[in-house]
């Protein structure tokens, strides 16, 4: 461990955490932009829709009140200032904080996420693991034919049809509501099947060209299993192109929750984001995107953080100790 | 003795892909008894490969076994239970594969992937088995065994890669080596001594071998007996001396007739081209080169660095060169010496960090954009691999003819007529012109590249490895080819080869390369007869086929140069006189 | 094509530096060009089953009355009246078809993704092509954008879009179209520089080539078939968005027919009228689905020369 491999490890780190950084101040910046630039529009969100009956010294007071007077470079500035301490500002529909409505909203959206990433990942791989190891063509082939049929169905009708089966047709879940674990498994799966389907096909993808690497036919010369060529060779190489999609999946997990939390009419982000949408009330549509963007971008440098140790080829540039080809071959 | 190690009886290989079946192995028969060393040789397709899969096991899922058998030390393999065959696999019998560079799992330590087979067979427990692994990495010949077994492939080199995994093979102490075109992937020195290795390691441990390769000459240093394969068959079999000394089928008398490596005596392409070139010819006689007529190019200390990374490395250091109007200059060197960057340098397709080419007198080291391109009616070029280097969207003829559009010479009918001129010329059917590049084999899409090169009649054309892509057979006739149109068009070449015996039927003078810098250069017959460096003679020594030479086969008439019965010494010529001309050596730092 | 290459090609030993030809290449080209258009269509249902479903879509779109006479806004049956063989798909809950529901609504989504393509190939295909061809600031300059814009979702971005634009089937259009234009343009680019650094690509300007005609002659087509996929997959998933848009009410107001309005409007009467949502949402999932195979004909499996 030289002093030269600690300062290249430290760069990288620096390298990514100054990424980072730089995405989410550009993506904070490009929502205001969108949000915010057009203030005629904004006034009428604030009243509902009834700007044309205000008089001029209503529509300034709004504007000193939302503090709309000021140029938008100023506003841009101010607002940037808050949201780092946490502050995104007022509601206009409901007048409470922002950060505290999107805050509360989380949790619930974390349940069935969370529980949704674990079905993704459960049957994501299964599948993957299933299709690529299956002795009948015919059983890997449906297999694989799973993923892009996942991949294609519109999500408010997948959980529309789980709703018309497991509550109405077999009640065996509540079609709605936010009553513990009974009332998530539904929405879960409803996010799982699309994330699913990405799992499934990246990593069973990965798998068969692994399967088809000559170290593949290394390991099975060795005398080695169908089963460990596929687990302790082909597995680790494939689940790392995987990986650097996890950014994607848990950002589609939460933009699921838009659509899935107003299917099973539940509470969390989603329905927040939906009600915000309708009532065109930019404080917390811009939050919602910015919180968004935080968290993939808080994954994908976990992933980036996390890459090196599982993929020695990242970084043992910096980590050789031996130069490739110290004397001449063979002497 | 007992009875063999291992017997191929009839066995039938068929691949399918949709309603194609191709039969790959159409009923081939061999034993190999132990301590033998088998070599199998063969083209590409001649079902070579698929049969040392089949011992291994490892055919590809579109393939299937038809017919036939497989016994391993009396047991049967293709019908023993999966269980069975992996107690065999890697115990009994060792695999070492084709391409060092992707045959070990990138994301473990090669320590680890020796000591795998190891465990797999419980000849060993995790803690001795990594002890084992260093002893194994020691014996396969790598230096710093210790550390060396906790790196990971892609901090080896090809060579050292190519050894794990003869370590990996070896491991077990097997019956039986199979090894797949072990060398091919990898330079001809190192070649040598990673086979040399292997010859060691398996006679100390009484290992029988099945080599399979595409190089007679390496069969021929290496194997105790050779069965030559053609379109699923063995076409002959035998020793060495039967087969190099008085080959009965014709097949492998062609074979060993193109083959560079067993002809490093006697005539070559290039002076038999001489002998049938016309009286017309339209540039220079062939004689006048020697008298020394101004050189179409020259480059004097062409310096290339690369930068990545804040790091700076230098391809190309101080090389020099100059060809004469009508003739051949040779690069040869192996991967990493310079030879394709100063071939782009030459082309202007990267820019020189120092030095000056001369075009025809002109400087071009610094031609920009129009000036740039009329360059380019003068000088062409031909990529290694035909498979890359041609439009896959354009049909033949408008690949041909796409130069000359692109400088626009000549009218659309002129254009179509001198593609059709060409095609013929380079040996192919006027039928082609309308085809794709996809449906052409390796050697047509070449003679395509050369037609395409020629259509501006250029008075250069940067070969860069032009045949190295190729089996043997078409490698020769597209050498033929390549000297045949010198004599008629007195086109100069730039010619690019990791391959001396190549180098000697093409060209007139040779640099050889090495790290970037000129280690040597001079008339072909002179270097390559008399080297004066060190590296040299270290590339001529590793050329394959010295262990026996060929004693005089008769050759096909027309298609093949005579060879001469000769002393094993490398590339003697007995029939040119040796040129005058410099002959020089450069130091290595 | 000789039978040696064939085999060569099935072995898979070429020489070490030569890349074999796939065996179905070859026998693609053994028989005339109709014969093996059909042998490679009869060999995919599935593709086939896509292009018809496509087709029939388009022909929706520019001629609904050809697939029925039915008024779409006109109720013609008692409400909630189950698929027969008068009305299909069943009547909604005020008694309209839903079959000509569903047959008139193809020219709001089908149209809607045209925009929606139009603006993300465009876009993305220019800012791709730039940022690839011409390397250095402006390829950071395009890349880093892109990374921004990936980092939202784009489920998001779209409506933090919808909620700038105002709502309707025109502004979710532009918006799902802006959201495409990142990840298309990144593809866009790695095409470019696949073909870019491609030997043949090199051959022609060592052959004397104007950098417009090696842009023009030899990597623009080389790189259709791809964009081709591109448009594909960017078809089904502006389908998906759009029917997800305009499920949550952003999109046309009530009467109009759209798809994924009319799997909305059926959402209350999940217990006693199941086609309601179960055969819009049945036409947008199959729709997705054959623009995905359409798409995977482009890239995946060899395409036809």
């Amino acid at each position: 461990m030289s002093n030269e491999q600690g300062s290249g490890l430290a760069r990288y780190v620096l390298g990514r955490l100054a990424q980072a950084a730089f995405v989410l101040w550009a993506a904070y910046t490009l929502s205001f932009l969108i949000l915010w630039s057009l203030p005629g529009n904004i006034i009428a969100n604030i009243t509902g829709g009834q700007a044309t009956d205000l008089t001029k010294e209503q529509i300034s007071k709004i504007e000193s009140t939302w503090g709309l007077d000021d140029p938008l470079w100023l506003r841009y500035l101010n607002s940037l200032g808050r949201a780092l301490h946490g502050d995104f500002g007022i509601s206009f529909a409901t007048q409470q904080p922002v950060s505290r409505l999107v805050a509360q909203s989380i949790p619930p959206t974390v349940a069935i996420a969370g529980l949704g990433f674990l079905f993704a990942l459960v049957f994501g791989v299964g599948i993957a693991l299933a299709a690529t190891r299956a002795r009948w063509r015919w059983l890997s082939g449906l297999l694989l034919a799973l993923p892009p049929l996942g991949v294609a169905i519109p999500s408010f009708w997948l959980g529309l049809l789980l709703i018309q089966f497991f509550s109405f047709a077999i009640p065996i879940f509540p079609s709605t509501g936010n009553d513990g674990f009974v009332s998530a498994v539904l929405p879960a799966i409803t996010l799982a099947v699309p994330t699913s389907a990405l799992i499934a096909q990246l990593l069973a993808s990965g798998l068969q060209q692994a399967l088809a690497q000559p170290y593949a036919d290394t390991a099975r010369a060795k005398g080695a299993s169908a089963s460990r060529v596929q687990l302790r060779h082909a597995f680790r190489n494939a689940v790392l192109p995987a990986l650097t999609v996890s950014g994607l999946v848990v950002g589609g997990l939460l933009a699921g929750s838009v659509v899935t939390e107003t299917v099973f009419s539940r509470n969390g982000i989603g329905r927040v984001t939906a009600s915000a949408v309708s009532a065109q009330d930019v404080p917390v549509v811009q939050a919602v995107v910015v919180f968004a963007s935080v968290v993939f971008v808080l994954v994908n440098l976990i992933v980036d953080l996390v890459y090196p140790l599982l993929d020695p080829r990242i970084v043992t540039v910096r980590r050789r100790r031996l130069p490739v080809t110290p004397i001449p071959e063979g002497v | 003795m007992t009875g063999p190690l291992l017997s191929v009886d009839d066995l039938r290989v068929e691949y399918r892909s949709g309603r194609t079946r191709i039969r790959a192995v159409r009923g081939v028969s061999f034993e190999i008894r132990p301590a033998e060393r088998v070599a199998l040789v063969g083209e590409s397709g001649s079902g070579k490969s698929t049969i040392a899969a089949a011992v291994v096991r490892l055919l590809a899922p579109a393939a299937t076994v038809t017919g036939g058998g497989i016994r391993f030390d009396g047991a049967d393999l293709l019908s023993a239970p999966p269980r069975r065959v992996r107690a065999v696999l890697g115990r009994r019998i060792g695999y070492v594969p084709q391409d060092p560079t992707v045959s070990l799992n990138p994301v473990t330590r090669v320590g680890e992937q020796i000591a795998e087979v190891l465990t797999i067979h419980g000849l060993a427990n995790r803690k001795t088995a990594r002890i084992d692994a260093v002893a194994a990495l020691e014996k396969a010949g790598i230096d710093h065994p210790a550390e060396r077994a906790r790196q990971f492939p892609h901090e080896l080199s090809g060579g050292q890669r190519q050894r794990v995994l003869i370590a990996i093979a070896l491991a077990a102490r097997p019956a039986l080596l199979v090894a797949d075109e072990p060398t091919s992937a990898l330079d001809v020195t190192v070649q040598r001594r990673i086979l040399d290795h292997v010859d060691d390691l398996t006679a100390d441990a009484g290992a029988s071998v099945l080599l399979i390769t595409h190089d007679l000459g390496v069969a021929a240093d290496r194997t105790d007996r050779i069965l030559v394969m053609s379109h699923g068959r063995i076409v002959e079999a035998g020793t060495p001396e039967q087969i190099l000394g008085a080959p009965q089928d014709p097949y492998t008398r062609s074979l060993i007739a193109a083959a560079p490596s067993l002809n490093t005596v006697g005539t070559t392409f290039l002076d038999r081209a001489r002998l049938a070139a016309p009286a017309h010819t339209p540039a220079d006689p062939p004689d006048a080169p020697d008298a020394g007529s101004a050189p179409i190019v020259e480059a004097v200390g062409l310096v290339k660095d690369y930068h990545s990374g804040g790091r700076s490395s230098r391809a190309v250091d101080d090389v020099s060169l100059s060809i004469r109007r009508g003739r051949t200059l040779a690069l040869v060197g192996e991967s990493g010496s310079g030879k394709t960057t100063t071939a782009r340098l030459v082309l202007r397709l990267a820019e020189p960090t120092a030095g000056e080419i001369r075009f025809d007198g002109q400087d071009i080291t610094a031609l920009r954009a129009g000036a740039l391109r009329r360059l380019r009616r003068r000088i062409q070029v031909v990529y290694q691999n035909p498979y890359d280097s041609l439009n896959p969207r354009m049909s033949v003829g408008r690949l041909i003819e796409e130069p000359a559009r692109s400088l626009g010479i000549g009218s659309r009918a002129q254009r179509s007529a001198r593609a059709a001129e060409l095609v013929d010329l380079v040996g192919l059917a006027s039928s082609v012109l309308s085809r794709r590049p996809a449906e052409l084999s390796g050697g047509q899409r070449q003679r395509v590249a050369i037609a395409r090169a020629l259509i501006v009649r250029p008075d250069l054309v940067v070969l860069d490895e032009p045949v190295s892509a190729l089996d043997v057979r078409v490698q020769a006739q597209v050498l033929e080819l390549l000297a045949r149109l010198q004599a008629e068009l007195g086109v100069a070449y730039l010619f690019i080869s990791h391959d001396l015996a190549v180098v000697r039927q093409i060209s007139h003078e040779v640099i050889v390369l090495r790290g970037g810098v000129v280690v040597e250069q001079g008339p072909t017959e002179d270097v390559l007869t008399d080297p004066r460096h060190e590296y040299t003679r270290e590339l001529l020594a590793a050329i394959p086929g010295h262990a026996q030479r060929p004693p005089h086969g008769e050759s096909d008439a027309g298609t093949a140069p005579s060879t001469a019965r000769a002393p094993s010494t490398a590339l003697a010529s007995s029939t040119a006189p040796a040129r005058s001309g410099a002959h020089t050596t450069g130091d290595i730092r | 094509m000789s039978e040696s290459t064939v085999v060569n090609a099935a072995l898979g030993s070429a020489p070490a530096h030569g890349r074999p030809e796939s065996a179905e290449d070859a026998a693609e080209h053994t028989g005339g060009r109709i014969a093996s258009v059909l042998s490679y269509l009869r060999a995919r249902p599935g593709l086939v089953a896509a292009v018809i479903w496509i087709v029939l879509l388009v022909l929706a779109a520019l001629a609904p009355t050809l697939f029925t006479g039915t008024d779409p806004l006109e109720s013609v049956a008692l409400p909630r009246t189950a698929p027969s063989a008068a009305h299909v798909f069943g009547t909604d809950d005020i008694g309209r078809d839903l079959f000509a529901r569903v047959v008139h609504g193809t020219r709001l989504s089908l149209g809607a993704a045209a925009l929606a393509i139009a603006i993300g190939v465009v876009v993305g295909t220019v800012l791709g092509l730039l940022a690839g061809y011409l390397g250095g600031w402006v390829d950071a300059a395009v890349m880093r954008m892109v990374d921004v814009l990936l980092s939202i979702p784009a489920i998001l971005l779209a409506l933090a879009l919808v909620v700038a634009l105002g709502f309707g089937t025109v502004n979710v259009a532009i918006a799902v179209g802006l959201t495409s234009i990142a990840g298309n343009a990144r593809i866009l680019r790695s095409e470019v520089l696949r073909v870019r650094n491609s030997t043949y690509v090199e051959a022609a300007r060592a052959g004397g080539a104007r950098p417009v005609r090696v842009l023009v002659r030899h990597v623009l087509p080389n790189s259709i078939t791809p964009l081709l996929a591109l448009i594909a997959l960017d078809f089904s998933s502006a389908i998906l968005a759009i029917s997800s848009l305009s499920f949550l009410g952003y999109g046309a107001p009530p009467p109009t027919p759209e798809w994924g309005a009319l799997v909305s409007g059926g959402r209350d009467f999940l217990a006693s009228a199941w086609w309601m949502t179960t055969l819009p949402g049945l036409v947008i999932a199959l729709t997705v689905l054959a623009g995905n195979r359409l798409s995977r004909a482009f890239t995946g499996e060899g395409t036809l020369r």
